[in-house]
């Protein structure tokens, strides 16, 4: 049984955010709820008041402003697996959605719920990163926006203060001649280790590459030793195989109940080979 | 919202269970699962893991499966909630029912209403999975028994069966 808590309904960010400003620390924003209620439930954190965001208006729409893709970050995994707007501009984080957790998960889980939790084996915050996405933030003092790289602090930590709220996920559309792919390895609910790849081409050369590692360390993070091995470079098994093995040694992995430390660093290297020859495929926007 | 003489929060709810109305007061903090097996007396959706892995819990909301078990009731305002006791219907069990039975789909059957409840919601998505994807969808619902082989079998009957119906 849940400890005792009230659920207030704002219907915009200001009203959502004052109220979160006025309860402090007795008071969560409340989205989905698939990783809230969890810890609610196991007793690990204890709010009197949920501050559900689902009243808020227009917070789960997609759509395009300019050259990017945003996102509402009340947009559930399931929304997003189903958006024929995702499917045709950035393919691979609709499939990517569609393989989160299970059916259930993904009809309650939102986006920004998985982001703003911060849990270390999530999927949509190591392909966010290396897109090079943007996360917009709201209050009643007004709003920023930061990069993605800037959002993860530490496991379950983020640079959200407790009175913002996420109001965005803001995609920059890319060139065809952009190329991307998500691995992951997973047996449970969450996986065990993820590689996002985005490769930037010209001429056959690699003009520049963002690799993002997930599930390995307790925030997601580029491997930028492996990115400098691609830059400048033909696409080539040998330039792949260099930048997979620079991968894995650069990965940095903690042990935990998904696997040991060596092990993850076995996946990334192989993950990342295999994200590097499944991207050159595929444009941004074309189905992988 | 009201407040009762013992202060707690209290919330008034409409929603249909099963096609049949129904009008409340619950708590915040009230789950879904608890306020269909506690109050109304459904007990077809189990708990189990109690954090959204296995699928005994599962029930649909407006059509789409959720984990009853980590839903609060508050989700289900204005909703159409179906619990396996829904399917069916005047005294007949559902086609995906009488297939489970004639294929031996259940064994200890304590997965068999979330099991039933997400193949339901699958096909009407998709009317025709191929059995990678029914592999795909039904691994967020776990069977100890590991009658898995049998389920598909029986998911694939029902499908051919409905086929056949429409001609």
């Amino acid at each position: 049984m849940l400890r005792e808590f009230q659920i207030h309904q704002p219907d915009t960010v200001e009203a959502a955010s004052t109220l979160l400003a006025e309860y402090g620390l007795e008071a969560a924003p409340y989205a989905g709820g698939t990783e809230l209620l969890l810890i609610m439930k196991e007793g690990l954190v204890q709010y009197r008041h949920l501050v559900d965001l689902k009243t808020i208006p227009g917070l789960n729409d997609l759509g395009l402003e300019g050259e990017a893709l945003v996102i509402g970050p009340l947009a559930t995994h399931r929304q997003l697996e189903r958006s024929t707007l995702l499917r045709q501009h950035l393919p691979v984080l609709a499939e990517l959605e569609a393989g989160i957790a299970n059916a259930r998960v993904r009809a309650a889980g939102t986006l920004g719920g998985n982001l703003c939790f911060a849990e270390p084996h999530s999927d949509p915050a190591t392909f966010l990163m290396a897109w090079g996405a943007s996360l917009v933030l709201g209050s009643a003092a007004g709003r920023r926006e930061l990069p993605v790289e800037d959002f993860f602090l530490d496991v379950l930590q983020t640079a959200r203060e407790p009175e913002e709220i996420l109001t965005a996920v803001r995609l920059p559309l890319r060139p065809t001649t952009v190329r991307c792919s998500y691995q992951r390895f997973r047996l449970h609910e969450r996986p065990t280790a993820t590689v996002a790849a985005v490769l930037e081409l010209q001429d056959g050369v690699i003009a520049s590459a963002r690799l993002a590692l997930g599930g390995v360390s307790p925030v997601p993070r580029r491997a930028s030793e492996a990115e400098a091995v691609l830059r400048d470079q033909p696409l080539d098994e040998e330039v792949f195989a260099a930048a997979a093995a620079e991968a894995g040694r650069a990965a940095d992995p903690v042990s935990d109940i998904y696997g040991s430390a060596e092990y993850k660093r076995h996946l990334v290297a192989v993950l990342t080979r295999r994200a590097l020859e499944a991207a050159v495929d595929h444009p941004a926007g074309e189905i992988v | 919202m009201l407040r009762g003489a013992d202060e707690r929060m209290r919330i008034p709810i409409r929603l249909s269970v099963n096609g049949q109305n129904v009008e409340t007061l619950i708590e915040p903090r009230e789950l879904l699962l608890d306020f269909l097996r506690d109050r109304l007396g459904l007990l077809g959706a189990k708990r189990s893991c109690d954090m959204q892995v296995c699928g005994t819990c599962t029930v649909l909301v407006g059509g789409v499966p959720v984990s009853a078990c980590c839903t609060l009731a508050y989700e289900a305002r204005d909703q159409e909630i179906t619990t396996v006791e829904g399917l069916g219907g005047d005294g007949k069990l559902h086609a995906l029912q009488r297939a489970f039975v004639a294929h031996a789909a259940v064994q200890c059957g304590f997965c068999t209403p979330g099991m039933l409840l997400s193949i339901v919601a699958l096909l009407e998505q998709n009317p025709h999975p191929d059995r990678e994807e029914l592999r795909r969808y039904l691994s967020g619902n776990l069977c100890r028994c590991t009658g898995y082989w049998n389920i598909l079998e029986a998911v694939e009957a029902a499908m051919r069966e409905s086929e056949a119906e429409a001609g």
